[in-house]
């Protein structure tokens, strides 16, 4: 079976730095792959390479059979990937249907005629547009689906990560990144967080996650595998049992005696 | 279009709310007239005090949260209010030449501050070029109007056309620099501009050019308006003609917030790159929102020229540009009513208060610190964005 995700070699360099050293990673449909290393490794590198904001300095990437080595951000979303920010990048003063709304952009009439004078159409697209926005909220946390017009701004941080999510859930993309979802959170609310993802991956079949992420109870409890990065190379890649007790998985986090 | 209410809010009674709202808008009819009327400074800077006191009544007695209650439930009816509130006003007025120039230019200002606003407020283009783009628009119409027949109608929208693709040989730079880097590439714009104006003997020069008159189906808007008994000041072809031009921009501005396009432009102001990451394009909404809102500016340009019929580089400086962008600082970025009461502000005050007619740039620098100091996102900060004003998603 061919992987959902096929990156080949890739290679990002800044300068004389070499955050990603030639990774090979492969992701299969369904699965949740978990992406661990010291802080350094080249673990967000990946994904902004992946997602089109920084460029390849070499090596390829091929999503569901289609090669996507160096394309813009804009294509990447359309081809499917959605992400989350480690620090959130929400757009505070809108609501959370706006920042929802944000995330299903390839699927919303963007021409400015349209916009303007085919409001009728526009209104239907709004209204269906809201109730699909607001059921996929309401998985995470019904609350917040009464308060689809409150500012984010307004919001605590788990609830954030939670518009975040639905943000980048919303246009259904087959692959989803994570990057650091429980930063700034509480074990508690990281715990919760992740049982509403879990959820909501059992809602949409077929879902594919990538999750970077520090706390290895997180990592434990959600991936089906994991990589291991250091120094932008992959130093380990199995399961999470495997990978904690490899040797050298415990030398990157611990150092050498 | 249909304004069926659908939803069930939409339908309730009208209530207190509405009561407050309709008062508020007979209020500062009554007001402005109060205010335009007035000779004395004295009574001037007495009104000006009352309207604070009154706002902060208001505030107080909680009826400014009834005042945006009416206007969120009974869009249509506020809108039908104020419009006739505008017309009342034009009415009582309708003899004195001076006056109606005064709220002529207020109005043209503020369809130019609409302009600014999908830019700035909207998109985040900072343009410090507003009165260049103006000044082409009354080029534009003094050159077309005396060298072609066009119909003076027809050179309105060329007025804004011209502006606009002026405008478009700022696009490249605007959109290879960020923030305060692309503001200068306007203020050099706006530098160049009139230094061009001055140089150029075709032109006119530093003299500058006369601007033929707007007509209508062979009605000129420069002569007086006299039917049987009734008279009333040529400026008053001008007032409800800009005041047309003033509800097209305003209908423009308030569909393109409450739409995708709107969504996308806020996207791209608040955070580009994670724009980019959802599939929208920075560049594309900074370029649609720049050339709209030139499109606009170079329209109320056109007007105002045809208006004041002279026109010369010492209208389109750089301190002019400031006073568009302090109106829409003043009022609140992307709000369409704090323009709307910023523009009656800044062209109003000084012409009322002779005294501060020197003064009106430091005052008006003072006044904008103070707003981005105690109130950030200006004197009525912009709402939440509502689609549909009557949709209520229950």
């Amino acid at each position: 079976m061919t992987a959902l995700l096929d990156c080949k070699q890739m290679t990002r360099r800044f300068g004389g730095l070499v955050a990603l050293d030639g990774l090979d990673l492969q992701v299969h449909g369904g699965d949740i792959l978990g992406l661990i290393g010291p802080n350094g490794s080249g673990k967000t590198t990946f994904f902004n390479v992946l997602t089109g904001i920084y460029g390849y300095s070499g090596g390829t990437a091929a999503f569901d059979g289609q090669e996507i080595t160096n394309l813009s951000p804009q294509a990447v979303y359309r081809a499917g990937i959605a992400r989350t920010f480690q620090r959130s990048r929400l757009c505070l003063p809108l609501s959370i249907f706006d920042n929802v709304m944000i995330g299903n952009h390839k699927r919303l009439d963007q021409g400015l005629w349209n916009n303007i004078f085919a409001r009728k159409r526009l209104r239907q697209e709004v209204e269906s547009g809201f109730d699909e926005a607001r059921e996929l909220v309401r998985i995470f946390e019904p609350r917040l689906a009464d308060q689809m017009f409150e500012p984010v701004a307004n919001f605590p941080m788990i609830d954030r990560r939670r518009i975040e999510i639905c943000r980048a859930l919303i246009s259904h993309p087959r692959l989803l990144l994570l990057d650091e979802p429980s930063a700034g959170m509480t074990h508690e609310e990281t715990r919760e967080l992740m049982d509403d993802i879990l959820q909501v991956r059992e809602r949409i079949g077929g879902l594919t996650i990538i999750i970077i992420e520090h706390e290895m109870g997180v990592i434990e409890r959600v991936t089906d595998h994991c990589v291991v990065l250091n120094f932008g190379q992959k130093i380990a890649e199995g399961s999470y049992r495997e990978v904690s007790s490899d040797r050298h998985v415990q030398e990157a986090y611990l150092g050498a005696e | 279009m249909s304004t069926k209410p659908e939803s069930g809010a939409a339908t309730r009674a009208p209530g207190p709310a509405l009561l407050v709202g309709l008062g508020a808008v007979v209020l500062l009819t009554c007001y402005i007239v109060a205010f335009l009327m007035s000779e004395d400074e004295s009574v001037v800077a007495g009104l000006i005090v009352a309207a604070g006191v009154a706002v902060l009544g208001a505030y107080v007695l909680g009826l400014l949260q009834q005042l945006r209650a009416a206007y969120r439930d009974h869009e249509r009816l506020m809108h039908a209010a104020i419009l006739l509130g505008i017309l009342v006003v034009a009415w009582v007025f309708r003899e004195d030449h001076f006056t109606l120039l005064m709220l002529t230019t207020a109005m043209l200002y503020m369809t130019a501050c609409l302009g600014l606003n999908i830019q700035l407020g909207y998109t985040g283009v900072l343009n410090f070029a507003g009165a260049s783009f103006f000044g082409v628009g009354c080029y534009t119409a003094a050159v077309l109007g005396s060298e072609t027949a066009i119909p003076p109608l027809l050179i309105l929208p060329i007025g804004g056309v011209m502006a606009a693709l002026v405008g478009s040989i700022l696009v490249i730079p605007v959109l290879r620099t960020r923030g305060h880097y692309a503001a200068v590439v306007t203020i050099a714009f706006a530098v160049l501009f009139r230094t061009f104006l001055q140089v150029n003997d075709a032109l006119g020069g530093p003299q500058g050019l006369s601007v033929p008159q707007m007509s209508l189906f062979g009605w000129g808007f420069n002569s007086n308006i006299e039917v049987g008994d009734f008279y009333a000041s040529f400026y008053m072809n001008y007032y409800l003609l800009a005041l047309l031009l003033l509800i097209g921009a305003f209908a423009l501005t308030r569909r393109v917030e409450r739409s995708w396009v709107g969504l996308s432009m806020d996207a791209t102001r608040i955070d580009e790159l994670a724009a980019s990451c959802f599939g929208i394009t920075p560049s594309r909404w900074k370029i649609t929102a720049f050339m709209l809102g030139n499109f606009m500016i170079g329209v109320a340009g056109a007007l105002l020229g045809m208006m004041i019929s002279f026109i010369a580089p010492a209208n389109f400086t750089f301190a002019d540009s400031l006073i568009f962008l302090s109106i829409v600082l003043l009022g609140g970025m992307g709000s369409v009513w704090g323009i709307a009461l910023a523009s009656v502000i800044v062209v109003l005050l000084p012409e009322k208060l002779q005294m501060i007619q020197e003064y009106r740039f430091l005052l008006f620098s003072a006044l904008v610190i103070l707003v981005l100091l105690f109130r950030p996102n200006g004197l009525l900060p912009r709402g939440r964005r509502a689609y549909f004003p009557d949709w209520r998603p229950r």
